[in-house]
């Protein structure tokens, strides 16, 4: 029914089944919209939001899928100014993902300010000295450059490559991408280092102020870092679990080796600035303002000393280990085993750095404040998967995403 | 955000170092899909 | 930057927790006075808007040692190191600021877009959001102050120190010519509301407002003074488990010994 737009050379599953699963996502995604329209009508709060809890779920949720979106920008700086070009055959994936990380990440900014139609306050009236401003500027302009990589990839559409306008944009498009990645790799750095500043100069904050460089916390450094470190472990397991629900091989193994090999030397030197950094904040920062490590670890559910250990070791020193070693990488289960934890391991990081904050007493005639989310910011959360699941099976199934795919899976001619 | 416009605007390091850098990556793309739109429709008349 | 023909002041407060009796009048008056929203039901304290708030402290006893000290807390508005307030540098849209007139941490409703970054930035959190567009009993409406604007749903909002009762008494001044106001002409709400005399409130640097002196009293202290905040609130107190409840403190150490801006 629709062969007419699908990438030549290439199976795709019946219309009709392409449809169904369409329609599923979809009633996830309306379930979202719903939710979402209710915190935009209603007010925020729809949400378990509080004034200990200003910042929540949300925003964690921002910080992780612009970490795991990070693959896009860290693949584009390797092949197109480092110059691996092996990685050709996974940028257009990663710049997908990046796509729709980033596109959700706006649209859940967007949902958690208490007065939306003033967005644009935040450049109109900009503080140059936030570290949220920085993260709005370039994170708007990120979602540009990739919106920029994205483009030449739609526009390869069999039908939409035919019309000469199109085919010459994306050929001068392509052209020119090692200018639009560098900008992007720029945008990036700035971007993820001021995400992680968000929370490294809140000096009233001893759990998540960190000393630095200049006008840069510590954890600006380390989150762009970890960005380029785990962002790629996404793009792999994304591609492994594409592969296994499609039943077909769609990036060759020396690909996949390459870049988890390159993720694994990020993870790895990252983890040890990321223990050299915990362990300075312990015993100098900590310490300093009248307290100790474990007065941020408590007995209750959520914030045991397990987390740091989970965040490091199973998240951080796991993963990289694997990643290393060539018979890591050439195993199927601990290849998927790494990329997991990997992505647990940044997530965990990024809900540390916003829950766990809010969550510690700095009064020292406070408690514990603990949180759970609403259903509406639940659903607001899934949201952006189900988008995100529909917009990668409508680029899987028109555009060629793959560009070995056809090689790997050749079709018999009858 | 804009010199001369938003009454917010100071001369000062801060300002001229931020927003001269959002302004530089937002030149480079305007730029350089203004090059490749241009270029594209150019090339057609060409064909 | 300071007017050349205004002298530069520090308003702060200065509050004697040994007379405090924790009776609330403070927190009503400022309600009243600042046209706090509230809701039928206020039974979540953490999504009721007090923006001054009386804590209960123990000092961990039990009877018959147990005692029990009072403290209210408005906004702190921190100085910081040269006017770098916590939640001021951390607001993207310049919705509060630090005026270096007056030392209050401004807050602008009609500003703010509720991302709540101040919020997260505030150890003593004194800020807080509307999560609900205020709603006054019928008939209630009549009695708001006009000098105050009522804030939206989706805003952020704290202690001004009752800013407009220093615009009020500043205009006075200057109908009749005076450029600098008597320690009596400007002060907040809470202050006049206290019945115990608890608080007092001034410019800190006016060697003739009371606070100046006060604040040197060897029972005084601030609220987390270790994470260099500057706040411009001083509590006494006599007893050294209450002084000790103000910051953190490794077991070895005294209190009062805490090197930070002054």
């Amino acid at each position: 029914m629709d062969s007419a737009f699908i990438p030549e050379g290439v199976k795709r599953c019946p219309f009709p089944q392409f449809l169904a699963g369409l329609g599923l996502a979809g009633v996830v995604l309306a379930w979202g919209i719903f939710a979402m329209l209710l915190c935009w009508l209603k007010g925020l709060n729809q949400t378990n939001m509080n004034d200990s809890y200003g910042f929540a779920l949300w925003i964690w949720a921002d910080l992780a899928v612009i970490a795991l979106g990070g693959g896009a920008f860290f693949s584009g700086f390797l092949k197109y100014i480092v110059g691996k070009d092996e990685l050709k055959n996974i940028i257009n994936f990663a710049v997908l993902i990046g796509f729709i990380c980033y596109s959700s990440a706006l649209l859940i900014l967007a949902i958690d300010i208490g007065q939306p139609l003033r967005g644009w306050f935040i450049f109109w009236h900009a503080n140059v000295h936030s570290m949220l401003t920085e993260v709005a500027f370039c994170l708007s302009c990120y979602f540009g450059v990739l919106t920029i990589e994205y483009i030449p990839l739609i526009l390869e559409n069999r039908q939409i490559d035919k019309i000469p306008f199109f085919h010459n944009l994306s050929h001068n498009m392509h052209e020119v991408m090692a200018v639009f990645a560098a900008t992007g790799a720029f945008l990036s750095f700035f971007h993820q280092g001021s995400l992680g500043g968000i929370a490294g100069v809140l000096f009233g904050r001893p759990f998540a102020y960190r000393e630095g460089l200049l006008v840069w916390p510590w954890t600006f450094f380390l989150f762009t870092w970890s960005a380029a470190a785990y962002g790629p472990c996404f793009t792999i397991f994304l591609i492994k679990l594409l592969e296994k629900i499609t039943g077909k091989k769609l990036v060759k193994d020396n690909v996949i080796d390459l870049l988890a090999k390159i993720s694994g030397w990020m993870i790895f030197t990252y983890i040890f600035a990321k223990i050299i950094d915990t362990w300075y904040w312990a015993v100098v920062t900590v310490q300093s303002k009248g307290q100790t490590l474990m007065d941020f670890y408590d007995d209750n559910m959520f914030y045991g000393l397990w987390i740091l250990v989970a965040e490091i070791v199973v998240g951080g020193i796991f993963p990289a280990l694997i990643l290393l070693t060539k018979k890591g990488r050439n195993s199927a289960s601990l290849l998927w085993a790494a990329v997991i934890l990997a992505c647990l391991g940044v997530c965990i990081n990024r809900w540390v750095m916003v829950l766990q904050v809010m969550a510690i007493p700095v009064l020292p005639f406070e408690d514990w404040a603990l949180y759970y989310p609403s259903w509406q910011e639940i659903a607001t959360t899934i949201l952006p998967v189900a988008y995100g699941v529909i917009l990668v099976m409508i680029s899987y199934r028109y555009l060629p995403i793959f560009p070995q795919e056809k090689e790997l899976n050749p079709i018999e001619s009858h | 955000m804009f010199p001369f416009i938003s009454f917010e605007w100071v001369w000062d390091i801060e300002h001229v170092v931020f927003m001269g850098g959002l302004w530089y990556a937002v030149s480079i793309l305007g730029i350089g899909m203004a090059y490749c739109i241009i270029k594209a429709a150019i090339d057609k008349k060409e064909v | 930057m300071t007017q050349e023909y205004r002298k530069e002041k520090k308003y702060g407060m200065v509050i004697d927790l040994d007379r405090c009796t924790g009776c609330g009048a403070c927190m009503v008056a400022c309600m009243a006075e600042n046209n706090v929203p509230f809701r039928d039901n206020e039974t979540d304290k953490l999504k009721s808007i007090t923006w001054m708030r009386i804590y209960q402290l123990t000092n961990g006893k039990s009877y018959p040692n147990e005692e029990i000290c009072y403290l209210p807390r408005p906004c702190m508005h921190c100085e910081g190191h040269n006017g770098h307030s916590p939640c001021v540098t951390v607001c993207p849209a310049v919705a509060t600021d630090y005026d270096r007139e007056t030392g209050i941490v401004s807050q602008i409703p009609t500003r703010c877009f509720g991302c709540r970054y101040c919020m997260a930035a505030c150890p003593y959190h004194a800020r807080y959001f509307n999560w609900w567009d205020p709603v006054w009993p019928e008939g209630m409406e009549k009695s708001l102050s006009p000098n105050v604007s009522p804030r939206m749903r989706g805003v952020v909002e704290k202690c001004s120190f009752c800013f407009h009762r220093y615009q009020l008494a500043y205009e006075k001044a200057a109908s009749e010519d005076r450029r600098e106001l008597r320690e009596n002409e400007y002060q907040t709400s809470c202050t006049q509301a206290c019945p115990a005399g608890a608080i007092t409130f001034g410019d800190l640097i006016n060697k003739n407002h009371a606070v100046y002196k006060i604040k040197k009293d060897p029972r005084a202290f601030r609220l987390l003074e270790r994470l260099k905040t500057n706040p411009k609130i001083y509590y006494l107190s006599s007893r050294e488990w209450v002084r000790r409840a103000g910051d953190n403190y490794h077991p070895e150490e005294e209190t009062g010994k805490i090197k930070s801006h002054q």
